[in-house]
């Protein structure tokens, strides 16, 4: 019993690890709000590289919760 | 044989249905053996993974099939996205690679093409996603590794090794930087692999969520996860698209990184 409660701590921990990327992504947004600000010239060509950003930050939040699939199997 | 894809496809339904008021987000996950068959000892059925994976195929092969059909000077609309798919991926290459990128064109398109019409052909319901499964991606990662560092090899021989050795640092920091490239450079195809893998398990997990509270909350309530849900496949499209744009770039920039060496 005692190893399956440690399991969902677990599953939880691995699972906190989406603050990082919440962070990650509201910095990005926020960087790319200021520079279309500063810059409405340059939306198109910015924007490209915003969404790719987006999906890498996003991928580093999905191995946590990969990791707690994992735990999941075991536990 | 379409019996047999019909029943199979009927007891998964039927399965599904009895399963339906316990939550269970990771059921539509489950690869189920279509026809069992075994080569030699080792394990090549056809399962629903690989049914799907066909109805991917087929249906990019078809619209492109469909598309260049009769190809007109003006081009009506099946056509202009037939060129649009294939004008966007030259676009990608020529950014990343340069001119000289244009013999990999095959190879990326079809990867893109796959992984895209894999990606989206999983949003309909009751459908599997294969690149949901890290057996798939790891395959196409591993290819892509193995391929790219080969071409490396072939193009420059030994002086590959040279990518590992980061230029303008002094000696005494070498023995920290060589083991550091390595291990990221071995790095690439576990998070390409995993990253397409996770994007579409975690996203196809939440639409599961949404739709059994959608499906079992009573009225007043269900409304919520219902708009939800419809955003949510929306946006799940959208991150399958990108995820797709996302693998034939890194795609490019690995075989640009064995053509030029950084």
């Amino acid at each position: 019993m005692e190893h399956l409660a440690a399991s969902f701590i677990g599953m939880g921990l691995a699972a906190a690890g989406l603050a990082g990327s919440g962070i990650g992504l509201g910095f990005m947004f926020g960087k790319t709000i200021e520079a279309f600000a500063r810059q409405p010239g340059a939306e198109s060509q910015l924007s490209k590289y915003v969404w790719i950003g987006a999906a890498f930050v996003e991928a580093i939040a999905l191995y946590g919760l990969v990791i707690a699939f994992i735990i999941m199997g075991k536990g | 044989m379409t019996m047999l894809i019909a029943n199979a496809l009927a007891a998964g339904a039927a399965e599904a249905a009895e399963a339906a008021p316990k939550m269970d987000p990771l059921h539509h996950f489950q690869v189920i053996k279509v026809i069992p068959i075994s080569l030699f000892g080792i394990d090549v059925s056809i399962s629903n993974s690989v049914i799907w994976i066909w109805i991917a195929l087929g249906i990019a092969l078809g619209l492109l099939r469909y598309g260049l059909r009769a190809p007109q000077l003006v081009p009506g609309r099946m056509q202009s996205m037939a060129e649009a798919s294939l004008l966007f991926v030259r676009g990608i290459i020529n950014d990343t690679i340069g001119k000289e990128g244009q013999k990999f064109f095959p190879l990326i398109f079809s990867l893109f093409l796959f992984v895209l019409f894999c990606n989206v052909t999983g949003l309909i319901p009751g459908s599997f996603t294969p690149t949901s499964q890290l057996v798939v991606t790891g395959t196409f990662a591993v290819g892509v590794f193995i391929f790219s560092t080969g071409l490396g090899f072939y193009k420059h021989g030994t002086h590959y090794f040279k990518f590992f050795v980061p230029g303008g640092l002094p000696v005494l920091l070498l023995p920290l930087m060589v083991p550091i490239e390595i291990i990221s450079y071995l790095a690439r195809p576990v998070s390409l692999s995993v990253r397409l893998f996770a994007n579409m398990t975690a996203g196809h997990t939440v639409l599961g969520v949404l739709f059994f509270f959608t499906a079992t909350l009573p009225w007043f309530g269900a409304w919520l996860p219902f708009g939800f849900s419809v955003v949510f496949t929306a946006v799940e499209g959208f991150i399958g698209f990108i995820q797709a744009y996302i693998f034939t770039i890194l795609t490019c920039v690995y075989i640009n990184d064995a053509l030029h060496m950084h």
